[in-house]
């Protein structure tokens, strides 16, 4: 087992968007762009390596990407979403920018696309998931505007997702998944609310994710995926279970999806390297308290000092 | 990118990857121009449904096709628009398009959505949906999208939970090894037990069936998972009693409690339920003491979070100054008002109504205040063994003297009692010819719940053989080892606080005259390897409390310890001051040990979430925190422990061996807490 390579990954990250026009999963993954470059920005802030980007260049590309609406795009010239809307957020909150946003448009944005139930819309064609709680909801309290929303409503929705393994899913009588349960469980966490979650229960479902390699599956009998060394840690954490798994083990899973040649982390070994997996699995190591890494806030996906800032003052 | 193999791209592959690309771009490019345009004809619908075959994942793709759909079905003309046909045939267009899309990926959640509000148009068969779901089902049997789309079909075409049951059971038959399919029996099973349908009320028939249903799943192959959790919500089934109830109190029922006069007679009563509850306030619960009834009393949940929720609930009762009588016993009567207005977190009422009462008499004592304040020790010199004619011993007692239950609450458990036995035998059955810790585990959580049920007449009576079964499953399962030692741990508080002997056994008394801080008995329940605390409903009486040399990285429930004025949690695992949270809420704590923990040797905070703090909106930040921080950048760190010795009147602190203890934080804390005279040994002045 290596150790985990910062400086290839740094390089591997930087250089994604250079090379953006001829390559297949960049064309294929143009819709999400946003989505990428926060997961690439807080990867390299966590490796401690955010002043290698131009900031200004980033967050002047974020602002194309916004509507007359207030809402965001995955990139420019794409609908608006909560999807995107959370990530362009997120960026400027990284680059302690967010005072350049029009707040009150944006947040009303936000807040239009709660329905009656307390649930949200990802945007004006109504599809409706939990998901879309977690990003309104980490979205206002990140700009400090939970107050926009029906909070008590919003957690009851959460809350009618709850399942029979405690987990959460998309929508009442949906599934659980660690992805899903990530959001539920953060979107209570962010409003006070983890007194709803079965901690015990949900400890246990979460805890057996961890499979004989190490690494983590999102439900039962899958195969293990880093992108879960994300979703399952962090809601272990939120929860106060994460001594329920063996932490090593999942760091040794984790090191060994590098691409130690080229830079970046697969879903799982020597598998092809992503933006989306390299966040994750660096994230987990923060988790994890590997050495050498800024610790990241499990609710909000952005390092615990930028977090701190916005809270503490 | 999931599941694609790295390797070095060959420039074969290479040439053949960029020229996707730039046809994919191509198509990207015109395509958006068309959108930004509103252009919506045959030719650049054509050029989105390839676009959409190709990524699925195409957000804007999809938006584009229903603003399109509804373009088209406004600007027909009158004959197109009396020609259901032609309405229909729009239709199957975007039905086509999404089935082309979900054969490239069939979990594009913007493909699933597309076919969702497509069909809720009406005019879709729902033969047709069937058909499309049972072949992605059969594909990917655990595909969560077909699932869902399953469930959204089922309520929009008004099919019968017993219908889609019996689909489950198929699913199952075929092959057991398919966690979705269990998962959406336990949403259609909750469904039709709680319309009380018919077959499935009472539940025990249906319970039995299932029981053996989920049995031949685990048989057959213990370490597959999909059956587990489905038989642990069965036993939930089975044991839970299905409303809120209050279990303990503080004092206790029927006890007699003696109180010093200081300036005035105050004293904490404490309500704990069996799970947390809303609702309690002096509408729901009357106080009375003697003839009168107080009206304005607060009730205070003692839990962190932003809805008034908890499982235990306190108020502080004072008995009004011009009454105090020497000589006199108060009787304080506390019962439900309108119990149904305390209800579960899922909204169930407390339905039975409730009620004790005790007794208050006052003794007239120095305050303490003036007088010098020695070192309290709580190390085993300080304490013998106790003496059981103690008057505190009797308040002990009234935890733990049977209650009778209600008749029908026997009867109705009886067919329980058997049913967890019958599964215990088959568990025990398992354990002969497999050693796998699914077995092991369920076995251990049948025997408690059998003990839990039967506890008023033979209290833990499989107690040692769970004890035992956690022991073998840390050795068996050794990344899950820390999950089995909580669980041990719990077991293991459960038959400390059994009954009155096991507990007097870890009762010590003070040799030294007992002081109006520590009381007269010390509950020591150290080094017992604890990680976890329980057991909270039998300690509510504790005064002074020795949890040291345990592995306690939390200390979750002792804020229901409203009596708590000595506490000794030196040399555990406690790694952060949000871990001491729990604190704020005993107000009563004098004296506290926190010494030799992990406090500050952690960068990740798992109490963080469970704690009062900013972050989670459970209490604003303090901008006094500024003054003591003094534009000194490092003392942010030190907001977590701003908060919870803010609150607190702390006289005695031993903190040292912690990571996070340093010089600075010492000045800090001793500018904080103005009343302690005690710090690490050290005298203050």
């Amino acid at each position: 087992m290596g150790e985990l390579a910062t400086e290839k990954h740094t390089k591997y990250i930087l250089q994604i968007e250079k090379k953006k026009d001829d390559n297949i999963e960049s064309v294929l993954t143009e819709h999400l762009r946003i989505n990428g470059a926060y997961w690439g920005l807080t990867t390299l802030d966590i490796l401690g390596n955010l002043k290698a980007v131009e900031q200004e260049a980033v967050v002047s590309w974020v602002l194309s990407c916004q509507h007359e609406s207030g809402g965001f795009g995955g990139n420019v010239g794409h609908d608006p979403h909560l999807l995107y809307t959370l990530s362009a957020i997120q960026i400027l909150t990284l680059f302690n920018k967010t005072h350049i946003l029009n707040i009150p448009k944006l947040t009303s944005y936000i807040s239009a696309l709660q329905n009656e139930d307390g649930s949200f819309s990802g945007d004006q064609y109504g599809e409706i998931d939990t998901r879309f709680s977690y990003l309104a909801i980490c979205s206002l309290a990140l700009l400090k505007s939970l107050d926009k929303i029906n909070v008590e409503k919003a957690v009851k929705y959460i809350i009618s997702c709850k399942n029979l393994d405690g987990g959460f899913g998309c929508t009442p009588g949906a599934e659980s998944h660690a992805g899903q349960i990530f959001c539920c469980v953060g979107a209570l966490a962010i409003t006070g609310s983890l007194h709803y979650v079965d901690k015990d229960l949900l400890g246990w479902w979460l805890c057996e994710r961890q499979v004989k390699s190490g690494g983590l599956n999102g439900r039962p009998e899958k195969l293990p995926d880093v992108c879960y060394s994300w979703w399952v840690l962090s809601s272990l954490i939120m929860i106060d279970r994460v001594g329920w798994i063996d932490k090593e083990k999942l760091v040794k899973f984790i090191l060994e999806c590098q691409d130690f040649e080229n830079g970046g982390i697969s879903d799982r070994p020597d598998d092809a390297v992503d933006v989306f997996h390299t966040y994750f699995g660096v994230a987990g190591l923060s988790l994890l308290e590997y050495p050498g890494l800024k610790p990241i806030d499990p609710a909000y996906a952005l390092p615990v000092d930028v977090v701190n800032r916005i809270f503490l003052e | 990118m999931h599941g694609r193999p790295r390797k070095s791209a060959t420039p074969v592959d290479e040439n053949a990857s960029a020229l996707k690309a730039a046809k994919i771009r191509s198509l990207q490019t015109q395509f958006l121009q068309n959108h930004h345009n509103n252009i919506y004809t045959k030719e650049a619908l054509e050029l989105n449904a390839k676009l959409l075959e190709t990524n699925p994942e195409y957000m804007t793709a999809w938006n584009y096709r229903k603003l399109a759909f509804e373009h088209n079905l406004i600007s027909q003309s009158d004959a197109e628009k009396a020609d259901s046909d032609h309405i229909k045939s729009i239709i199957d267009e975007e039905l086509r398009v999404v089935e082309n899309a979900l054969r490239t990926n069939f979990k594009s959640y913007g493909a699933w959505h597309h076919r969702k509000w497509v069909v809720s148009k009406g005019n879709s068969s729902t033969e047709r949906e069937l058909k499309l779901l049972n072949m992605f089902q059969k594909q990917d049997t655990r595909n969560f999208h077909a699932w869902n789309y399953r469930r959204f079909i089922a309520g929009l075409k008004n099919i019968s939970d017993e219908k889609e049951l019996q689909y489950t059971t198929d699913m199952i038959n075929d092959n057991f090894s398919n966690y979705s399919a269990w998962h959406n029996r336990s949403v259609l099973l909750s469904n039709l037990l709680e319309k009380k349908a018919e077959g499935y009320f009472p539940k025990e028939t249906f319970l039995t069936e299932e029981y053996e249903f989920v049995r031949n799943a685990v048989f057959t192959d213990p370490d597959d998972q999909s059956g587990w959790f489905y038989h642990l919500w069965l036993l939930d089934q089975t044991v839970k009693v299905d409303m809120p109830v209050m279990v303990s109190s503080w004092p206790p029922c029927d006890s007699d409690i003696n109180l010093p006069v200081a300036s005035e007679v105050k004293f904490p009563v404490v309500l704990y339920f069996n799970e947390p509850v809303e609702g309690i306030s002096s509408h729901t619960v009357i106080v009375q003491i003697e003839d009168d009834v107080f009206k304005d009393i607060t009730w205070s949940p003692l839990s962190t979070n932003k809805f008034g929720c908890g499982q235990a609930w306190v108020t502080h009762l004072s008995i009004p100054h011009e009454k105090f009588n020497f000589s006199k016993i108060y009787e304080v009567k506390i019962k439900s008002e309108d119990s149904r207005g305390i209800t579960s977190l899922s909204g169930v009422p407390c339905s039975r109504p409730w009620s004790f009462a005790f007794r208050v008499s006052v003794k007239d004592v120095q305050p303490d205040e003036g007088q010098s304040f020695g070192r309290i020790m709580l190390t085993d010199e300080s304490f013998c063994t106790i003496d059981t004619n103690l008057n505190k011993t009797n308040l002990l007692k009234s935890y733990f003297e049977l209650k009778t239950s209600d008749d029908d609450q026997i009867t109705s458990s009886k067919w329980k009692l058997e049913m967890i036995d019958n599964e215990i035998a088959h568990y025990r059955e398992l354990l002969t010819w497999a050693d796998c810790k699914i077995g092991k585990l369920t076995l251990a959580r049948l025997l408690m719940a059998y003990d839990s049920m039967t506890s008023s007449a033979t209290p833990i009576a499989h107690v040692e053989e769970v004890l035992q079964l956690y022991s073998e499953l840390m050795k068996l399962d050794t990344p899950h080892q820390q999950y089995y030692k909580d669980e041990y741990s719990l077991v293991l508080l459960k038959q400390v606080t059994s009954s009155m002997e096991s507990l007097l056994k870890h009762c010590w008394q003070y040799k030294s005259t007992p002081s109006s801080i520590t009381g007269s008995i010390c509950l020591r329940l150290n080094s017992l390897s604890l990680s976890r605390i329980g057991s909270i409903e039998r300690l509510l009486w504790v005064q002074s409390l020795d949890l040291s040399h345990n592995q306690l990285h939390s200390i979750e429930g002792l804020e229901a310890l409203q009596l708590l004025s000595c506490l000794n949690l030196s040399h555990n695992k406690l790694a952060s001051f949000t871990a001491l949270d729990p604190l704020r809420f005993l107000k009563s704590l004098k004296v506290l040990n926190v010494s030799h923990n992990e406090i500050g040797s952690h960068t990740i905070d798992t109490r963080r979430y469970q704690c009062s703090s900013p972050m989670s909106h459970t209490i604003d930040y303090d901008p006094k925190f500024e003054e003591f921080a003094n534009g000194d950048a490092k003392l942010v760190n030190f907001w977590e422990a701003y908060t919870v010795f803010g609150g607190l009147n702390l006289m005695q602190l031993d903190i040292v061996g912690n990571v996070a203890v340093d010089e600075r934080f010492v000045s800090f804390l001793v500018k904080l807490l103005h009343g302690l005279k005690w710090l690490d040994g050290e005298e203050l002045h």
